[in-house]
């Protein structure tokens, strides 16, 4: 959506200010719709059947208005479906960019069982906690190596047994997409690909089981958007495009400003007939080596090139954390919302299931600081309070320096969330150790009757600091 | 299925079809369903199942149900329908109604084209580092960075200058993550070879030596013994350099002066003025001295448009003489806030803010704080495993430098070897300067790894 001006979208709007929608008034829901925080089906009038003669109009009008301007495509089935495209700006600091790009990790139908499912399983179970959430991994591909159509269905079905993440089928011959579409096609897997030679027989495809379909015409933009034209022509809609990943020379450099051309077209200059989401291929990065750590660190790179400028959806092959870790913090910095800010809301946490002997700990309100520390305590198994102290979400070593966090500030937030440290057996509380110069002050302002503790610098080290210092001496 | 349907009989109908696909949409009483014969969608198929008439009916509720956020056309394709709907249906003469699914003899034949960006108009500064001897200063060669006219590596126009990295040298031995301290452990105590290791075995573009022994809290070392380190690294290399202090806001104003003074007509980049120390005469000191200022805030676009200005207008600094550091926060430790603002930054500057556009500089090395690129383990035990923290730490260094680098930064402050040699091969390959026989994509399907 290119509207900044709820007073565009009001038009569309019952105009009733029913109130249905939880807002008091229509150009609220309007102002909701630009900030993305509603949905047009929150307005419930819009869509009743008895009100289609009245507003039917409007609401076609209002969906076009609305469409986001890069296409989405949903890929996958049930709860496991992803959003692929759905972006609305260039640069994320212009509202926030929507859907992450879904990481696909490769398979082949020539690996042994065992090994594939061994490699599904570790697909399927990675995670890695990252402010209050578990990122994982968002889907598999199947690469078709034999050629063969039954080892591909084979390949295709046993994944599935071990997973319930949504499937890219790759092949270049029908036959064989056709066959693991058989297995698949209920759970809406995207099939790769599209091309000059084969596209009569892929669209076929499309059309009969209904999938999403890539078009892939390497480093030749024009062929690429009169394909996308053919098939929607045909009715194909759900597609994704395939501008080639060169992965390195002079070609890598045609290939990111391919995918910026294709952004731009759809985004800055509203090319609503090229708009479609975008494959990257960062898995290409293993064509140019055989070496384990230059693989996965030039695929690495490559894939932080196109989750910054306009990829998707993208195929990876490297599982090893020194790569995957730094792809998935990379994705989910670029991919936070700007507009809101990471914080929670100051007061006291339990972490698991604190008694008078348990410790208290304090950090900031910082999203990204509070998360990590509940998580060291949690998943250690440290049963403790923890007072997010409000620095207006800035982190502990920003707001010491910064004044936002002040020994003051420490005992006020205790008293305002009701913490009284007589029922505690030790009468202490523990600083985060990058606050250490508070602690002579602090225990002045509390008469020596509450004791501040210096805890570790880096909370990951709390489950040893505890080992030597907990509970305190007398 | 056969017979003819009114439409309030519909709900009727479904719940008998038991069509799971439209559970939870519930209908009451009559309703009007405006039937516009050319809602397609659904196609054939559904036609086919539904006979014309439902399958019209058919189509609003799929509209319907989309718009109620079902995931419908998951479960239209043939195995999710013929499990719902059971018995097939026997009429299929219906299905001739929808328009039929044909495919084209010829793919279409399209041009596709996009414009540049109209918005930038201004070229960012162009700043020269080090100085020549016919220039006033002994560097062996200088370095250009700046001048861009369009975001990195985009399309609308060349980059004149590509980003370069400056390896840190400190002026004694520090505390450093094992993955950085193995490649410096032979040079540690003397800076002048550790600089001499930076530029001939890591190819470092530059150094920067910090005097952070000059800190109180540290060893206090004067000023005037501190340039000393200076001195020695310039005469070991001739490469243009940066000077830092401690950071300490007292000390590093009379540091970095002394500094200006020993490298008086090198245009070393100062490291640094900002808002919270003297910054007058930081920039005075630079003026007087021909060296390059590096100003510093913390993330935030309008404190670095105040120290800018402040800097040209009060203290006098050119504007060929300013780089801009807006603070790097690390790759998961709040790359997202430096990148934003740096990117925000040179998007203001191309499109004319006199006050942002200035060569950007980053402290890349801040990446070997972010407890993912050192720690052994992960703290959370229900992480998948971590893996070997010497593989994790470089990459770390590379892609918190690299996102900036496509955010705009043009000068990066670095340490491990390894992380300067991707960064440099990534940069560089985007500007097309990587000659590379790259290998044919199209069959990247069936490749063996
Ligand atoms: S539900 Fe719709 S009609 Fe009612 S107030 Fe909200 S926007 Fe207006």
């Amino acid at each position: 959506m290119k509207e900044s001006s709820p007073l565009n979208l009001y038009k569309f709007l019952p105009q009733t200010n029913c109130g249905e929608c939880g807002e008091q008034t229509c150009m609220a829901f309007a102002a909701g719709l630009i900030a993305r925080s509603r949905k047009i089906e929150e307005c419930k009038p819009l869509f009743d059947e008895k009100n289609q003669k009245k507003y039917g109009k409007k609401l076609d009008q209002l969906k076009t208005v609305i469409s986001p301007e890069v296409a989405l495509v949903y890929v996958g089935a049930g709860d496991k479906q992803l959003k692929v495209g759905g972006e609305d700006v260039m640069y994320r600091h212009q509202m926030t960019f929507f859907n992450k790009p879904p990481f696909a990790y490769d398979v082949t139908d020539a690996m042994n069982e065992a090994d594939l499912v061994e490699r599904v399983k570790l697909i399927d179970a990675w995670k890695k906690f990252y402010i209050g959430n578990w990122e994982t991994v968002e889907m598999v591909a199947v690469r078709s190596v034999t050629g063969d159509a039954a080892k591909f269905a084979a390949c295709v079905k046993k994944v599935m047994e071990n997973t319930e993440k949504p499937l890219i089928l790759c092949s270049f011959d029908p036959k064989v997409l056709k066959a693991g579409l058989e297995v698949s096609a209920a759970k809406r897997p995207l099939i790769y690909a599209a091309t000059k030679d084969n596209w009569k027989e892929v669209a076929q495809l499309a059309f009969d089981y209904k999938v999403p379909v890539t078009l892939s015409v390497p480093f030749d933009l024009d062929g690429l958007k009169g394909m996308a034209q053919t098939f929607a022509e045909m009715g194909i809609k759900d597609l994704v495009l395939d501008p080639g990943t060169a992965p390195n020379g002079e070609k890598l450099q045609e290939s990111l400003q391919n995918f910026i051309k294709l952004r731009r077209a759809a985004v800055e200059e509203g090319q609503k007939d090229f708009n479609y989401p975008v494959i990257a291929l960062p898995i290409n990065a293993w064509m140019t080596t055989k070496d384990p750590v230059r693989g996965a660190y030039w695929e690495s790179v490559l894939a932080a090139t196109f989750v910054i400028r306009g990829a998707d959806i993208m195929i990876r092959h490297s599982l090893e954390p020194h790569s995957v870790m730094p792809d998935m913090h990379l994705r989910f910095n670029i991919y936070t919302d700007p507009r809101t800010p990471v914080q929670v809301k100051p007061g006291l946490y339990k972490v698991g299931n604190p008694t008078e002997d348990s410790p208290v700990f304090l950090t900031t309100n910082f999203a990204l600081t509070y998360y990590t520390v509940e998580s060291d305590l949690g998943s250690n198994n440290i049963d403790s309070y923890l007072l997010a102290v409000n620095t207006d979400g800035i982190g502990v070593q920003a707001s010491v320096a910064g004044g936002q966090i002040t020994p003051s500030k420490i005992k006020d937030a205790f008293a305002e969330a009701g913490m009284d440290f007589e029922k505690t057996s030790h009468k202490s509380f523990i600083l985060p150790g990058m606050a250490a110069k508070f602690s002579g002050e602090l225990d002045d302002l509390y008469g020596y009757k509450v004791k501040a503790l210096v805890g570790p610098e880096d909370s990951g080290r709390i489950p040893g600091w505890m080992e030597k210092q907990w509970p305190p001496k007398k | 299925m056969g017979e003819k349907l009114n439409i309030s009989d519909l709900n009727k109908q479904l719940a008998e079809m038991d069509v799971k696909s439209l559970e939870g949409v519930t209908i009451e009483g009559d309703i009007e369903l405006e039937i516009d014969a050319g809602a397609g969608g659904a196609g054939p198929l559904f036609a086919y199942y539904f006979g014309e008439e439902v399958a019209k009916v058919a189509v609003q509720l799929v509209n319907m149900a989309k718009a109620f956020g079902y995931p419908v056309e998951s479960l239209l394709q043939p195995v999710a329908v013929a499990q719902a709907i059971s018995p097939a249906p026997a009429e299929l003469a219906a299905a001739a109604a929808i328009p039929a699914f044909k495919i084209p003899d010829t793919l279409a034949s399209a041009k596709f084209s996009v414009g540049t960006d109209k918005t930038w108009k201004t070229q960012v500064q162009e700043v020269q580092l080090g100085a020549t001897k016919a220039e006033g200063g002994s560097r062996g060669h200088v370095i250009k960075i700046g001048g861009e006219k369009a975001m990195p590596f985009f399309f609308d126009a060349v980059m004149p200058n590509r980003p370069v990295v400056t390896i840190d040298v400190f002026d004694m031995p520090i505390g450093m993550a094992k993955a950085v301290k193995m490649h410096y452990e032979d040079v540690m105590n003397d800076p002048a070879d550790w600089a001499k290791k930076a530029v001939k075995e890591f190819k470092a573009d530059l150094v920067t030596t910090h005097l952070i022994s000059t800190d109180p809290l540290i060893k206090d070392t004067s000023a005037k013994e501190a340039v000393k380190v200076v001195e020695d690294v310039l005469q070991a290399v001739d490469v243009p350099i940066c000077i830092g202090g401690s950071g300490n806001p007292e000390k590093d104003v009379e540091v970095l002066s002394k500094a200006c003074e020993v490298a008086q007509g090198e245009r070393a980049l100062i490291a640094s003025a900002s808002l919270n120390l003297d910054w007058e005469a930081i920039g005075k000191a630079c003026v007087a001295t021909d060296n390059v200022c590096l100003a510093w805030t913390q993330l935030e676009i309008n404190s670095q448009k105040e120290l800018d200005r402040k800097l040209m207008k009060v203290a006098g600094v050119p504007r060929d003489s300013i780089v801009m550091d807006p603070t790097t926060a690390a790759l998961a430790y709040g790359m997202d806030f430096a990148y934003t603002n740096m990117e925000r930054i040179r998007l203001a500057g191309l499109k004319g803010d006199e006050e942002l556009n200035f060569p950007m500089s980053s402290g890349t090395t801040n990446a070997w704080g972010v407890r993912e690129a050192w720690m052994v383990n992960s703290p959370n035990k229900n992480d998948s495993p971590w893996g070997d923290r010497m593989l994790r730490g470089p990459i770390w260094e590379i892609l918190t430098g690299f996102s900036l680098a496509m955010a705009g930064v043009d000068i990066f402050m670095m340490m491990n070897p390894i992380a300067v040699a991707y960064l440099q091969e990534i940069t560089q390959s985007l500007m097309g300067l990587v000659k590379a026989q790259t290998p044919d994509t199209t069959n990247w399907i069936s490749m063996e790894v």
